[in-house]
């Protein structure tokens, strides 16, 4: 009910988000090769779902420019990498997702609902088709090479973009600035004449979610050795931080990283176990999870908890 | 002093004259009724003035200083809250939240997380939620999310407070507590322009009122006045 509770409440809490963070720090030292490569997969989607989940979560509006900003933090990793050390060109990828959101903010967040997100959906159409013009017709390639990195340079890189993103919702939904995109939610003309400046909350929180994505691309453009406007702005993406989010419910912050979790792993197991059938297996699960879970696999727990606690008072 | 004043406000829906070259003002301290049949442009008067809606021609004033063309929350931190005809309370968040986020947001000095809370607290006492303030918004019954949408607008810290039909959906009790919160609420010292169809309600506790129709301005006066009028008899009261 109280949806500003959070995870961080007891001393406890926080003991336990330390050691999981220094088991993450130090895993490569103990860990078979392979689980770095496993958590990239699982690190790039909860930071993707993480930070749709900041806007989109609270606000409603659902933006469906993720692979948009994902991608933009690719290119420049593809252009720059060559001439900039890795952290600057992480940095920039943040950057310029940040500037591509404001912008795409100012212009479209008085849409609402279904335009919205057909508009940002749009944009990741329009970026790739452009690329792709310019590409063929300007710069005469169709793809380009990206400077490779070790997998455990990405996989720290991945883990310290992970923290921020956590830091930075944690921050956003307790501070007065997500009780604010929270009415926008509820009733967005309320909250309005109730002082709150909507069209600046929700631009500024818009181009600060995409930052984790544009940067998180930057760094996943290292794994793939040769990226083109086809790879980099893949309209699936844009569709996975929605499904995760939902999956794993938008209740709590941890939510949708249990979402975004379960559903690398799954893609993960089920590519390499299932291939023919893997899409179908995962679709199956999705229907299951939002007839029987609407609030998400997080929804499930208090469900259970009251079930086992309240079993003896039952059939009264 | 005039607290807020209107100029030839005209706003038109396609060719329609909603609200049609009203001119009117409100005194500091003053309760100002707005009645008039349904589709007479009182809510789209009040739209108007909070920058709901954007006029087509005619100026309003708030205090002396032009206010049309700003946006809502600025003129909600300028002085003027305002309530919905249809509730428009924040339905999942608790009730202690939907009048936080109007202390937060609604003054133009801004307010410490401390002083906000404390301020709400104060409100949702001052209103007679105080029993109900961890219970989500849309649990409550009509006639106490009409209170809650007054302590949230009074949250704003208001100079002039825009109650639109508070009255509307409830019992004969629940419309005398209302009346009672109007008259504590200006005894605060704050200025109240209300629409309202009770007219029990509105003859008894507004010093002037105001009658609009097919959005003209067809009448003005005190409660006695307005209750003797021909035409206000004729169009709005019936024989």
């Amino acid at each position: 009910m109280d949806r500003v509770r959070t995870i961080f409440k007891k001393p406890f809490l926080l003991g336990l988000l330390g050691l999981i963070l220094a088991l993450l720090a130090t895993l490569p030292f103990y860990a078979p090769p392979y689980t770095p490569i496993l958590l990239i997969g699982i690190l790039m989607y909860i930071i993707i779902t993480v930070s749709w989940v900041i806007f989109s979560g609270p606000t409603g509006y659902i933006s469906l420019a993720s692979a948009a900003f994902f991608g933009v933090g690719i290119y420049t990793s593809a252009i720059l990498g060559k001439v900039l050390p890795l952290p600057i060109v992480v940095g920039i990828g943040g950057l310029l997702s940040f500037c591509l959101a404001l912008l795409v903010g100012a212009i479209t967040l008085r849409l609402r609902g279904i335009y919205f997100a057909i508009f940002t959906f749009g944009l990741v159409v329009l970026i790739k088709e452009l690329l792709l013009y310019w590409e063929i017709n300007i710069t005469h390639t169709r793809g380009r090479f990206v400077v490779l990195e070790s997998n455990n340079t990405i996989y720290y890189v991945l883990l310290i973009i992970f923290v921020l993103t956590m830091l930075t919702a944690y921050f956003i939904r307790r501070s007065k600035f997500g009780l604010a995109l929270q009415s926008i939610g509820e009733n967005e003309e309320a909250a309005a004449h109730m002082g709150v400046n909507v069209t600046m909350v929700k631009v500024i929180t818009f181009a600060i979610s995409a930052i984790f994505a544009g940067a998180a691309g930057a760094i996943m453009a290292t794994r793939w050795t040769y990226i083109d406007p086809y790879v980099a702005f893949n309209p699936l993406l844009s569709f996975m931080p929605v499904l995760m989010a939902i999956f794993g419910g938008m209740g709590q912050l941890y939510g949708p990283i249990i979402g975004a979790t379960i559903f690398a792993f799954l893609q993960e197991e089920l590519t390499t176990k299932f291939p023919f059938y893997y899409m179908l297996i995962f679709g199956i699960v999705l229907v299951v999870t939002i007839l029987f879970l609407p609030n998400g696999l997080v929804g499930l727990i208090p469900k259970l908890w009251r079930r086992s606690s309240g079993g003896q008072r039952a059939n009264t | 002093m005039r607290i807020l004043e209107g100029e030839g406000v005209t706003k038109y829906f396609g060719g329609l004259a909603a609200v049609s070259n009203v001119d009117f003002h409100v005194d500091q301290g003053e309760i100002v009724g707005l009645i008039g049949p349904n589709g007479a442009g009182k809510t789209t008067l009040f739209n108007l003035i909070s920058a709901a809606l954007v006029l087509k021609s005619g100026v309003i004033r708030f205090k002396g200083e032009k206010i049309t063309g700003l946006k809502p929350h600025q003129i909600c931190r300028m002085g003027v809250a305002r309530t919905f005809q249809s509730v428009k309370v924040f339905a999942n968040m608790p009730v202690l939240e939907n009048v936080l986020l109007g202390s937060l947001f609604g003054t133009s000095t801004g307010t410490s997380s401390a002083d906000a809370a404390r301020e709400a607290t104060g409100l949702l006492e001052f209103v007679g939620l105080s029993a109900v303030r961890a219970i989500p918004a849309k649990d409550l019954t009509l006639a106490n999310q009409k209170r809650l949408e007054v302590a949230r607008a009074l949250a704003t810290k208001p100079e002039l407070l825009l109650l639109d039909e508070l009255m509307a959906g409830l019992n004969p009790t629940e419309v005398a507590q209302a009346m009672e919160l109007v008259t504590r609420i200006r005894d605060k010292g704050i200025t109240i322009f209300m629409i309202e169809h009770v007219m029990k309600a509105i003859m008894s506790v507004c010093d002037r009122i105001m009658v609009l129709h097919h959005g003209e301005k067809i009448a003005e006066g005190t409660p006695e006045e307005i209750a003797a009028s021909k035409t206000v008899i004729e169009v709005y009261l019936g024989g």
